[in-house]
């Protein structure tokens, strides 16, 4: 037999607010987070205007962002490699809204970028890549030729960069 | 994927039960928890004397804004001095659950399990998807100051581009959806929507609109899950738990394709070898894919192998999927129609199913007759993906 009626009373948000004993609450929590070896060597390349990556001794995988470790071979990675910091758009968005969804007054392109890195099949499962911003108008965005178009970093004026992943201020189209 | 089953006790689910899903429910979250548990065990028609152990999921503490949650819930779930386990995989859990549930009963540890999921997102001011933005890398992302829908719009985006699918077309499983929860007395957001409404709703992350998205969702929802002996004392229509699978992708999203959710996609074939199925798309009558967003039903549909890569879309616009269709999904309303508590919706879905395969669905009974059923979640960074096969 099937049930017709289930448990629980749905408030209004002006019961809810109204509620006795309604507690609210705001913790201040404050985190202080090292970035670890690797990605730290990797935005001190930032800062020096150089995407770098990692090689897998075993698989031959360039990892960007790098990683301390093949995460498929699980063996130390060893060699260092500058990569282009140029690639392919995989995919891209226009956000309306904040991190706390309130309505942006201009709305943002985001996206990932598949770096030109070798080592990877063309238009494999896996790539070196880089979740970004794209500098570039919104209703282009949309248009179905933005995935697969070229771009490049655009980065900060040296003098700005603080060895962060904002020292590339976004990938922009090229050519 | 190599699995090796020595599996003594045959598990079956014998109750389910769940609340309104709402947002803003007067009760609290452990008082949501104990009316989904005490409705399970009513209509298993046991009491609490007779669970021998508790599993628990629910998503972050955060959103209940309360630290232990299983903790905290364990009393309202009938957890007092028993055996609990919480379990945890993000939008994972509420499969994860029963899955968890299922190994507690087949490894002969415990004989009848209560297992419950629940979830109030309500709390969460100004809105719980700033919650969410300690799932992002605190060093390479959240510079970048992403809102959660960022993610999902980018694998929504993907999937059009690399499967040639409009907005239109993905909105349709939210029309689907919504319409199927109008005969769903638990649900939040049942309604007759068009395609047009859809479009027409907020852009928040284009390609998402308001209503591309499931809800802010309080709820509870349980099962009673216990071993064959049990089963056969205390119910004529068990519903077998024949297959199980859950595996996790790395959480390095950008470095992979999201067009097709390999994580799901490797449980799936777990829990299907499990189940002894070979040919899901024929051997499955009834789905209930995960669709927290409406992109995200396909998706699961074509990782579930229900449906080729990149033609979900496609069969969805032939009313395959239908009520009444050829292999019906989310005849609950999903979640984008009841709501998204989100370890609590998992288990909703898993819960429909039971239903489904007893017959008990009400208006909800799909057309065809129903022999297998599968479920999934997902959960974390486009990672974890649970799944669950369920048979009369
Ligand atoms: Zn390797």
């Amino acid at each position: 037999m099937s049930v017709q009626k289930f448990p629980g009373t749905k408030l209004s948000a002006k019961e809810m607010y109204s509620l006795p004993g309604l507690v609210e609450s705001s913790p201040q929590a404050k985190y202080e987070f090292s970035a670890g070896p690797t990605i730290s060597r990797f935005l001190k390349g930032l800062k020096e205007g150089k995407i770098l990556g990692r090689r897998c001794p075993r698989c031959g995988r360039i990892y960007v962002p790098p990683r301390d470790y093949c995460e498929f071979c699980h063996v130390p990675l060893a060699d260092w490699v500058e990569v282009p910091d140029t690639g392919r758009v995989e995919t891209a968005v226009v956000s309306y809204i904040s991190v706390k969804r309130e309505r942006l007054e201009k709305p943002e392109v985001v996206g990932v970028i598949r770096l030109d890195v070798p080592g990877y099949p063309e238009d494999g499962y896996e790539f070196a890549g880089l979740f970004h911003r794209i500098c570039m108008d919104p209703e282009e965005a949309k248009k179905d030729k933005t995935i697969g178009m070229k771009v490049k970093a655009r980065w900060r004026p040296p003098e700005q960069r603080t060895g962060s992943i904002l020292d590339i201020e976004c990938f922009e189209p090229v050519g | 994927m190599v699995t090796n089953l020595f599996v003594k006790d045959r598990v079956a689910i014998v109750g389910a039960g769940m609340t309104t899903f709402m947002r803003r429910a007067l009760e609290t979250p452990r008082e949501l928890a104990w009316e989904a548990a005490k409705m399970a065990l009513d209509q298993a028609g046991l009491t609490l004397k007779d669970i021998d152990c508790v599993v628990i999921g629910s998503a972050p503490d955060t959103f209940d804004g309360v630290h232990m949650k299983g903790e905290y819930l364990a009393d309202g779930s009938g957890a007092f001095n028993k055996p609990m386990t919480r379990v945890y995989v993000g939008g994972g859990t509420g499969v994860f659950i029963p899955v968890s549930a299922w190994w507690h009963v087949a490894s002969g540890l415990c004989r009848t399990v209560l297992a419950v999921g629940e979830e109030k997102m309500s709390p969460a001011h100004p809105h719980p998807q700033y919650v969410f933005r300690y799932i992002w890398d605190p060093i390479l992302h959240r510079p970048l100051e992403p809102n959660l829908i960022w993610i999902f719009a980018m694998e929504m985006r993907r999937y059009m581009a690399k499967c040639g699918a409009k907005k239109e077309d993905i909105a349709l499983v939210s029309v689907k959806n919504k319409r199927n929860a109008l005969d769903n007395p638990a649900a939040q957001l049942a309604a007759n929507i068009t395609v047009d409404d859809v479009l027409k709703s907020e852009l928040l992350v284009w390609p998402v609109n308001e209503l591309d998205i499931s809800p802010v969702t309080d709820g509870a929802a349980a099962l009673v899950i216990t071993n064959e002996n049990v089963a056969r004392q205390v119910t004529d229509s068990p519903v077998w738990i024949e297959g199980l699978g859950f595996t996790l992708e790395n959480q390095h999203w950008e470095n992979r394709e999201l067009a097709y959710p390999r994580y799901l996609n490797y449980a799936a074939r777990m829990a299907y070898k499990m189940a002894g199925i070979e040919r899901p798309w024929k051997e499955i009558d009834v789905a209930e894919p995960y669709d927290p967003f409406d992109y995200k039903e396909l998706h699961h549909i074509e990782g579930l192998m229900l449906a080729r890569p990149c033609e979900a879309w496609k069969l969805l616009k032939e009313g395959y999927f239908d009520r009444d269709g050829e292999l019906p999904t989310s005849p609950s309303g999903g979640l984008l129609g009841v709501g998204n508590p989100i370890a609590a919706a998992g288990v909703m879905k898993v819960a429909e199913l039971f239903w489904q395969l007893r017959y008990e669905a009400g208006k909800r009974q799909v057309k065809k007759p129903v022999h297998r059923a599968v479920a999934n979640a997902w959960g974390d960074l486009m990672q974890a993906g649970t799944v669950i096969v369920l048979g009369n």
